[in-house]
C-alpha cells in the first residue's frame, strides 16, 4: 500500500481492447483515400492565408508559372514549401511515435513526451548562439544529436531499474529530462537574447519553412522512413514482447538501436524544421492501430498518411483561428493531445 | 515506517533531531551572509555585517536593504514553501515523485498570470497584490482539474494517474502559455518568459509582504496537521479505520499545499524540483514523521533556493540567469537518479 510507483508485468502489455487481427483492407483504404485527402489539404493549404488566393491561381502558379504575378510568388516561394513541410514533419513524428510505441511496448511514447523534442530544442537554441551563421544542414544534424542524447538519457534512466521500462517510468524521466532541456533552452535564450522568434519556433511554427530546408532534410526522412518500413516487421514482433521476439530469432538489441537511429533521425529533423510540436506521435499510432490493426507493416505508413493530414489540416485552422495572426501549431494540437493523454491515462484500472 | 508510540528509542532521535535542525538553521545563516556577499558590488563579510547592524555608508546600505536582503527573504519563504507543498503532496499521494510542478500545478498558476499580463498590458505596483491571487485561482483550478480527471469512483485516487495526468495537463497548459506570450508586446515578453524561466523578483519588500501571510499562516496550519499527515501517509484505509475524516481531511491539506505553490509561483515563476528535492533530502535526514519532516523540509528549502539564488546571480556575472533555471538544471539529474534508484 505504502509504495509508489507500482506497476505489473501486465501493465506493459498494449491496448487490451484494441483489435489483435490485422486490417489489410482497412490499411489500403486509408493509404489511398488518405493521400486523395492529403492533395486536397496541400491544395486548400497554399490557397488559405493571409492573402487569400483561389484554387485556379494555384493550379496556375505549379503548372503555368508566372514569375511577375505577386501571388504565383507566394505560392512557390512561401505556400507550397509550407505544406509540403507541414507533410513530412506530420509522417516524421507520427511515424516516430509509432515505432517508439511498438519497440518499447509503452501507450504513453511520444517524442515529444518523452524528451527527445526537448533534446532537439536545446541542441537548436545552443546553434542560433554558439554558432548563429550555421547553414541549416549543421543545424539539423545538431538536432540530430540533441535528439539523440535526450533519448539515451531518457531511456538510460529508465531501463537502469529493476523493474524496466514501465509506462509511467518512462514519462516521468521523459518529463524530467524535458524539463532539464527546457532550462538549458531558455537559459540559452535569455543569456543571449535570442528574441521572441525563437520563442514562436519553440511553440512549433511551420510559417518558416522554405526550400532550402525541404531539400535538405527529404533525404534523410525518407532514408529514415524506408528503414523504418524495412524494420516493421521486426517492430510487430517487439510490440509483442521482447521474450516472444528473442525466441522467433530475432536479434532484438540491434533492432532497437536501428529504431532508436530512425527515432531519432524522424524527431531531430521535424523539430529542426517546425519547432518541438508533442502529441502527434501520440494521437495517431493509438488511432491507427484501432483502425488497422497490430501489423507494424501497415501501421507505419497508414501513421505516416494520417500524421501528415494532421498537421497540414491543423496548419491551416493555425492560420485561419485568429487570422490575420498565427497561432502556433504546437498548442493547437495540445488541445486534442491533452484529453486523449488523459483517456489513455485513465483507461486502465489502477496502477500503470 | 513511522513510529507513533513513545518508545525508549525516541529520546536520542530527538535530539538528533534538534542537532539537524539547528545545522540546516546555522547553514542558513551562514549562505544568508555569503549571499548578501554575492553580486556586481562586492562587499566583504564584515562591510555586510557592519551594514546589518546598523553602520556603513548609504551605498552599502541601498544595496543590501533595497536589493540584496528582499530577494533573499523572497528565496528563503519560496523555498519553504514549495519544498512544504511538494512533502504534503508526496504524503497525500503516497508517491515519491509528486511536486507541484511535475503535478501541473505551477504551470496552472503560471498561466492565470499570464493571462492576467495578457489583459492588463502594465506590469506596475497594482500588479505585486493581484498576481499571488491570479496565480491562487490558477493553482486551485488546475489542482482541482487534476483531481477530477485522476479520480475515479472504482479505485478512488490512484497517485500513478494523478502524476501522469498532472503531466499532460501541464504540457498543454504550457502550450497555452507560449500562445499568449507570443502575442504580449516585446517589454512584457521578456518580462513573462524570464518570470517563467524562475526568476526572484528582486529589489523590492512589497513582494515579501505579498507572500509572507501566505506561509505565515500556512507552514504553522501544515505543521499543526503533521499528524493526519502520518495518518494519511499509511493509506486511507489505515487512517478510516483510525477514526480520521478521509476526504475532508485530505481536502483541506490539498488545499494547503496547493495555494502554498501558487503563492510561490506568484513571486517566483516556475521555479520546480524544490518540491521534490527538499522533501527527499529532508526525509533522509530526520525520517518520515511529519511533525519533525515538515520543518525540516522548510529549512532544506529555503537553502537550497537561496543557495540556487546566489550561483544564479554569481555564475555569469555581471549577466543574471534565472534561479529556476539553475534548480532545474541541479534537480532534474536528481529526479533522475530517483527515479532510476526507486523499487517498483
Amino acid at each position: 500500500m505504502a509504495a509508489s510507483t507500482h506497476s505489473t508485468a501486465e501493465s506493459t502489455k498494449m491496448d487490451g481492447a484494441m483489435p489483435l487481427k490485422s486490417r489489410p483492407a482497412a490499411a489500403a483504404f486509408i493509404l489511398f483515400f488518405g493521400l486523395a485527402a492529403m492533395l486536397f489539404g496541400l491544395a486548400l493549404s497554399v490557397s488559405v492565408g493571409a492573402a487569400d488566393i483561389k484554387l485556379a491561381t494555384v493550379w496556375e502558379a505549379v503548372f503555368r508559372f508566372n514569375p511577375d504575378l505577386q501571388q504565383h510568388q507566394i505560392i512557390r516561394e512561401l505556400r507550397i514549401p509550407r505544406a509540403l513541410a507541414g507533410a513530412l514533419v506530420g509522417a516524421c513524428l507520427a511515424v516516430a511515435g509509432a515505432i517508439m510505441q511498438g519497440m518499447t511496448r509503452n501507450p504513453l511514447a511520444d517524442s515529444g513526451l518523452l524528451g527527445l523534442n526537448a533534446g532537439a530544442s536545446a541542441a537548436l537554441a545552443l546553434t542560433f548562439a554558439l554558432a548563429p551563421a550555421s547553414s541549416f544542414l549543421y543545424i539539423m544534424l545538431y538536432c540530430f544529436i540533441g535528439a539523440a542524447a535526450a533519448s539515451i538519457l531518457v531511456f538510460g534512466i529508465g531501463s537502469l531499474s529493476h523493474s524496466g521500462l514501465t509506462p509511467l517510468r518512462l514519462t516521468l524521466a521523459g518529463a524530467a529530462v524535458s524539463a532539464l532541456l527546457l532550462a538549458v533552452s531558455q537559459g540559452v535564450a535569455i543569456l543571449f537574447h535570442l528574441s521572441q522568434d525563437i520563442a514562436f519556433w519553440m511553440a512549433g511554427g511551420i510559417g518558416g519553412a522554405n526550400w532550402t530546408q525541404l531539400r535538405i532534410m527529404t533525404p534523410w526522412i525518407t532514408g529514415a522512413l524506408i528503414l523504418a518500413m524495412l524494420l516493421s516487421r521486426s517492430i510487430t514482433l517487439l510490440s509483442l514482447g521482447r521474450d516472444v521476439a528473442a525466441g522467433l530469432g530475432q536479434r532484438t538489441r540491434l533492432v532497437q538501436f536501428i529504431g532508436m537511429i530512425v527515432v531519432v533521425i524522424l524527431a531531430g529533423a521535424a523539430v529542426s524544421t517546425v519547432g518541438p510540436i508533442a502529441f502527434v506521435g501520440l494521437i495517431i499510432p493509438h488511432i491507427t492501430r484501432y483502425l488497422v490493426g497490430v501489423d507494424y507493416r501497415w501501421i507505419l505508413p497508414c501513421s505516416a498518411v494520417l500524421g501528415s493530414l494532421l498537421i497540414i489540416f491543423a496548419d491551416i485552422a493555425a492560420r485561419l483561428i485568429n487570422a490575420p495572426y498565427e497561432t502556433p501549431i504546437g498548442a493547437l494540437i495540445a488541445v486534442i493531445g491533452v484529453p486523449f493523454f488523459v483517456y489513455l491515462a485513465s483507461k486502465r484500472k489502477g496502477e500503470l | 515506517m513511522n513510529r507513533f508510540q513513545a518508545s525508549p528509542a525516541v529520546k536520542p532521535r530527538r535530539s538528533r533531531d534538534i542537532t539537524i535542525i539547528s545545522l540546516l538553521a546555522i547553514l542558513i545563516i551562514v549562505m544568508f551572509v555569503i549571499s548578501m556577499n554575492t553580486g556586481l558590488m562586492r562587499l566583504s563579510p564584515l562591510d555586510v555585517l557592519h551594514t546589518l547592524l546598523g553602520g556603513g555608508t548609504e551605498q552599502q546600505k541601498l544595496i543590501l536593504f533595497d536589493f540584496r536582503l528582499p530577494r533573499i527573504v523572497i528565496s528563503i519563504l519560496v523555498g519553504a514553501g514549495f519544498a512544504v507543498s511538494g512533502c504534503i503532496l508526496q504524503g497525500l499521494s503516497r508517491n515519491a515523485l509528486a511536486e507541484p510542478s511535475t503535478l501541473g500545478i505551477n504551470a496552472g498558476a503560471g498561466f492565470a498570470v499570464i493571462i492576467f499580463i495578457s489583459f492588463v498590458p502594465d506590469t506596475t505596483a497594482a500588479h505585486i497584490y493581484v498576481l499571488p491571487l491570479m496565480a491562487l485561482v490558477g493553482a486551485v483550478l488546475t489542482a482541482a482539474l487534476i483531481y477530477g480527471l485522476s479520480y475515479r469512483r472504482e479505485d478512488g485516487l490512484s497517485p500513478t494517474r494523478m502524476i501522469l495526468i498532472g503531466i499532460a495537463v501541464g504540457a498543454g497548459i504550457y502550450a497555452f502559455q507560449l500562445i499568449l506570450s507570443l502575442r504580449l508586446d516585446p517589454q512584457n515578453f521578456q518580462f513573462v518568459s524570464i518570470w517563467l524561466a524562475g526568476k526572484i523578483w528582486g529589489g523590492d519588500w512589497r513582494f515579501v509582504l505579498a507572500l509572507l501571510p501566505w506561509i505565515v499562516i500556512l507552514l504553522p496550519y501544515t505543521f499543526y496537521k503533521s499528524r493526519v499527515l502520518n495518518l494519511l501517509s499509511l493509506g486511507d484505509q489505515t487512517s478510516a479505520g483510525l477514526g480520521l475524516p478521509v476526504e475532508k481531511e485530505r481536502i483541506l491539506l490539498l488545499a494547503a499545499a496547493v495555494i502554498l505553490s501558487g503563492a510561490c509561483v506568484a513571486v517566483s515563476g516556475g521555479i520546480g524540483f524544490v518540491g521534490l528535492i527538499a522533501p527527499h533530502l529532508a526525509r533522509r535526514l530526520v525520517g518520515p514523521k511529519h511533525q519533525v519532516l515538515l520543518p525540516a523540509c522548510a529549512l532544506v528549502g529555503a537553502l537550497l533556493l537561496i543557495t540556487a539564488d546566489t550561483i544564479a546571480r554569481w555564475i555569469l556575472q555581471p549577466a543574471e540567469l534565472p534561479t529556476g533555471i539553475v534548480v532545474a538544471i541541479i534537480g532534474a539529474p536528481y529526479f533522475l537518479y530517483l527515479l532510476a534508484r526507486s523499487k517498483a
